[in-house]
């Protein structure tokens, strides 16, 4: 699990240049500052993590169960309620404020967030499945998934098998994008690459879980 | 304005001349060799330019040793040191693609002439 978590806005891609002159693509991340609302212990919850919140809230647009749990750590409303995971939360104060600088620019993070709806897809879009010929006598059949099983035996269709179905709008993570810059001041991240999720997305950023000795 | 605007504004460079397709420029090229920095001239024709903000690119096409070369930069590039007007070009089309085709005196642009 993650030593350092924070959770941002996904605001959209660009480019920028690095020490070579070289392009890099970036996913820029609004990062605005958490405040803790809640930590949760192994020996109370059974496990370890942070409860955070960002940006304000009206009171008016809070439940009561909402605003009693704001009330009774005495932090100030904010937009959602977010749960990060970390390893160790013993430094961690509820109220305390956690912003983008717990980001250090050269580190690798996963980055998990909800993909991009694609809806009803087919095997070609959903599977990477090849299709069928354009030309050949082939009709109606360009982008139909070919076989889906033997005959008499088994005469059924194996559960698990790749078809035509819901796409995308499930929780992706993507493992060890580069941080390019971590500003606290302009509360922004940039990412190294491609995030999951449409813009306007919440987007969670953690420490690489893999990567190899680092 | 983008919502990335924020981010790019500090990789865009202000010193870039107005400049379009067929027009003749001389694109000063860093060139890193070693630990040595020097200065390239890339001179030749605009043939394309494309893009905004920080992504947008132009292409320059040059003839060397009867071989025609295409670079493309990113306008922003810091790659590029200076960019040098040489001659305005007169041309009807955004893409020069057909210079391609051509060779000799049919490859010339016409230059534009302003009334100043």
């Amino acid at each position: 699990m993650a030593t350092r978590a924070i959770v941002g806005e996904k605001i959209g891609m660009t480019q920028v240049f690095d020490a070579e002159h070289r392009v890099v693509p970036v996913t820029v991340v609004k990062v605005r500052p958490l405040r803790v609302v809640q930590v949760k212990t192994p020996a109370r919850e059974g496990y370890s993590a942070l409860q955070v919140t960002y940006g304000v809230r009206r009171a008016g647009a809070l439940t009561k169960g909402e605003a009693g749990h704001f009330a009774r750590a005495g932090v100030e409303p904010g937009r959602r309620l977010v749960e990060l995971r970390v390893d160790d939360t013993t430094g961690y104060t509820v109220g305390q404020e956690i912003d983008a600088a717990v980001l250090t620019a050269g580190q690798k993070v996963d980055v998990t967030a909800v993909s991009k709806g694609k809806g009803f897809a087919g095997g070609m879009k959903r599977h990477n499945f090849k299709g069928q010929g354009a030309s050949h006598g082939n009709h109606k059949k360009h982008r139909a998934p070919g076989s889906i099983g033997a005959c008499a035996t088994p005469a059924r269709v194996f559960k698990g098998t790749r078809m035509a179905g819901h796409m995308g709008a499930e929780r992706v993570t993507t493992l060890n994008l580069e941080v390019v810059e971590a500003d606290a001041e302009r509360e922004i991240v940039l990412v190294r690459g491609a995030v999951p999720g449409p813009r306007g997305s919440l987007v969670v950023l953690r420490d690489a879980v893999k990567g190899g000795a680092k | 304005m983008n919502p990335t605007d924020l981010v790019d504004h500090a990789y865009l460079r202000d010193d870039v001349p107005a400049f379009r397709p067929g027009d003749t420029l001389k694109v000063h090229v860093r060139v890193v060799e070693g630990t040595r920095e020097r200065i390239q001239v890339f001179q030749g024709a605009v043939i394309r330019r494309q893009g905004s903000g920080a992504r947008e690119t132009f292409s320059v096409r040059k003839v060397s040793f009867g071989v025609g070369v295409e670079r493309t930069f990113p306008v922003h590039s810091p790659i590029i040191s200076k960019i040098e007007m040489v001659t305005e070009g007169d041309v009807r089309r955004a893409k020069l693609y057909y210079l391609r085709d051509r060779v000799g005196k049919a490859a010339k642009i016409k230059e534009r002439r302003t009334a100043r």
